[in-house]
């Protein structure tokens, strides 16, 4: 009995440390970076809105600001950066042309034309990708995010088919070995399964902006678009704003300030 | 009945042994698929669908195509199909398994396939693909197999068998139209956004499949002597002839919304299949051979002297295949997938080991069907007391 109960404490110890030392090699030097886990009261803190939404005011958000929105937001979903067609987006710079491919202006404004619009998931209210999934492992929830479950997604691509703007992407190796800076707290991916952007709703929850609206410095407005009186409301009432592929049908909550 | 399928030449067993090599082989490269992810294909963010979901798409139209024996022979009495209706029902059993197959390598999680009925969803056409699909391949193995046991046993088969039978006529239509709404539907995809792709669908499948299966059961003839009769032969390339014209006919009819409509969107898909776009014109030859194959395979099957000829007909239906093959296992979904969402062009193409999986899911087909046409002949040789044609032997027939 007590040889047993010496075993036992003894198998315990070793296994802690090797618990330990596991969680060391895998984890690296992130969690000192990462700070403390949100506890219960942080979570008390989280925001809540009818219909999460965007504006966005173009004109702002050069390319610089882009890619520090886009690297903020990268780093803190762990999203790999994967050279050539296969490659993970959340959040990326792209062209009046391939941003609005559907207003074929021949004559436009030059500043407009030469812009980089910043583009991410449009977080509809009607979203395809959710319509067509076979398993809800894209759902939409009752604030208006359309979220991802990475645990529940087959990997059919039909979200990828459906998806108008192309703000989805498919894991289409394992990620991890390209991400830079581990974040230990957002989940990485496995290969075979989609993923996009999310409003940031693991920091909405914790009464924090999305991590490219803090970056953007006021260039993106992030609000409760079913609230008259939210900022995103009021600066929508205040300039001409358009949305990307509105004949689609979709009805993207993301708006851009021309 | 399976036991037939346990006994044969050397022709059978070497045809069989050389299927299950392509299959090792495939599957070696599917371990690989299994282990790196999909990254080994010519897959992309911008292309996600590619040549699996095309070939799953094409062999959903074989699978229907069972349907043209089955309603002339139960809702016309059209005796004449009555050799040929097994060996139409095993084909769309090999093809519906081809189907599932190619599903399971496209998917990035083949283990977490039952999802879909775990958690299932009416709102997504891929879970009512899959209901259709699953109920088309049971109810072929049901209606074939009773159908074949009772004519061994020199019996009518029982009225549930032929109920079911007459389920299956429209269940056939089914597969192939809930096949195209996985598409049809689809917002941002201008190619797949048309009101008859279901329609496009049915008649590319109703041309296309019968084709497949009459240049099969020719080549059986050869082999085997078994003979469907010419009268049924001379019928079925009729039925080949009229839906394919359909089906030209269909196309033409999107040729015309896209290009007098003049949207950009419509126009676009067609531009980069037909004469590419911005330097990208990798389809340009494929497309142009369907098109000529497509027309050339009707100047050997409208004119009823030629088409009644052996080698015409197999001359055309050869064509008839690689043209709807070429529009429906390629053209389809890269013309739906470019340009992309933004309106660029992402080149797709499917790489060696892409290929060498679909190989693994063709053979896997191969050896289905080698089986069950097996069994289907011997059950004939051994009802018919050997003589397979109970016409005068093919060599005689052919001049």
């Amino acid at each position: 009995m007590k040889n047993t109960r010496r075993e036992f404490l003894k198998l315990a110890a070793v296994s802690a440390i090797g618990v330990g030392a596991g969680r060391l090699g895998f984890l690296g030097d992130a969690p000192a970076h990462a700070g403390p886990l949100p506890g219960v009261a942080n979570f008390e803190e989280g925001l809540k809105a009818k219909h999460w939404g965007m504006a966005i005011f173009t004109a702002k958000m050069t390319p610089e600001l882009i890619e520090k929105c886009r690297t903020a937001c990268h780093t803190e979903h762990n999203v790999p950066d994967i050279p050539g067609n296969k490659n993970i987006k959340w959040f990326w710079g792209a062209s009046f042309e391939e941003s609005f491919p559907t207003e074929h202006g021949h004559y436009l404004s030059e500043e407009v034309e030469h812009r980089e619009f910043p583009l991410l998931c449009n977080q509809c209210e009607t979203p395809m990708c959710v319509k067509v999934c076979p398993t809800q492992a894209t759902f939409q929830r009752p604030d208006g995010i359309v979220m991802m479950d990475f645990h529940r997604c087959i990997g059919c691509r039909y979200c990828m088919a459906g998806c108008p703007f192309g703000a989805r992407s498919f894991n289409f190796q394992d990620p991890r070995p390209f991400i830079k800076h581990f974040n230990p707290h957002f989940p990485t991916r496995m290969r075979g399964v989609v993923e996009k952007c999310n409003f940031c709703a693991e920091r909405l929850a914790i009464g924090k902006m999305p991590m490219c609206v803090e970056a953007a410095g006021g260039a993106l407005v992030f609000g409760d678009l079913a609230d008259e009186n939210s900022d995103v409301r009021k600066v929508l009432r205040e300039h001409f704003a358009i949305r990307r592929k509105p004949d689609a049908g979709t009805s993207p909550s993301v708006y851009y300030i021309l | 009945m399976l036991e037939k399928a346990l006994k044969g030449s050397p022709r059978y067993w070497g045809t069989l042994i050389a299927l299950g090599m392509i299959v090792l082989l495939g599957l070696g490269f599917w371990l690989y698929q299994l282990t790196f992810g999909m990254k080994i294909t010519g897959l992309n963010r911008d292309v996600s669908w590619g040549f699996y979901i095309a070939q799953f798409t094409y062999l959903v139209g074989v699978a229907a195509s069972a349907v043209m024996l089955v309603l002339p022979y139960y809702f016309h009495h059209y005796k004449e199909f009555s050799k040929m209706i097994i060996l139409g029902e095993f084909l769309a059993i090999s093809a519906v398994v081809m189907c599932l197959g190619f599903i399971i390598v496209d998917i990035g999680q083949p283990q977490r396939m039952m999802n879909v009925l775990l958690n299932a969803t009416p709102h997504s056409m891929l879970f009512w693909d899959m209901v259709v699909l699953n109920g088309y391949l049971f109810l072929n193995i049901i209606v074939g197999w009773t159908s074949l046991q009772y004519f061994k046993n020199d019996m009518t088969p029982p009225k549930w068998c032929k109920f079911l039978a007459f389920v299956s006529v429209i269940w056939a239509f089914s597969i192939h139209t809930v096949t195209a709404f996985l598409y049809a539907g689809l917002p941002g995809r201008h190619y797949f956004l048309t009101a008859i792709m279901a329609a496009r669908f049915l008649a590319s499948a109703f041309c296309s499949g019968p084709a497949i299966l009459l240049l099969l059961i020719l080549f059986l003839r050869r082999l085997t002597g078994f003979d469907p009769g010419k009268k049924a032969i001379n019928r079925l390339a009729v039925i080949i002839t009229y839906a394919m014209c359909v089906n030209i006919f269909f196309f033409l009819l999107e040729v015309f919304t896209s290009f007098y409509s003049n949207m950009p969107g419509h126009i676009a898909p067609f531009q980069y299949l037909f004469t590419g776009i911005d330097g990208h014109d990798m389809m340009v030859p494929f497309m142009w051979t369907a098109v000529v194959m497509g027309l050339g395979c009707l100047v050997f099957l409208i004119p009823t002297p030629v088409r009644e000829k052996t080698p015409a007909l197999v001359i055309g239906l050869i064509m008839l295949v690689i043209a709807s093959w070429i529009d429906k296992g390629l053209g389809l979904l890269i013309g739906g997938f470019t340009p992309n969402p933004f309106e660029t062009v992402t080149v797709y193409a499917p790489t060696v080991p892409e290929i060498m999986i679909s190989l693994m899911v063709f053979a896997m087909g191969g050896i289905v069907l080698t089986v069950l046409w097996k069994i289907a002949v011997e059950v004939r040789v051994e009802v018919e007391g050997g003589n397979l044609s109970m016409v005068p032997p093919p060599a005689a027939e052919a001049e």
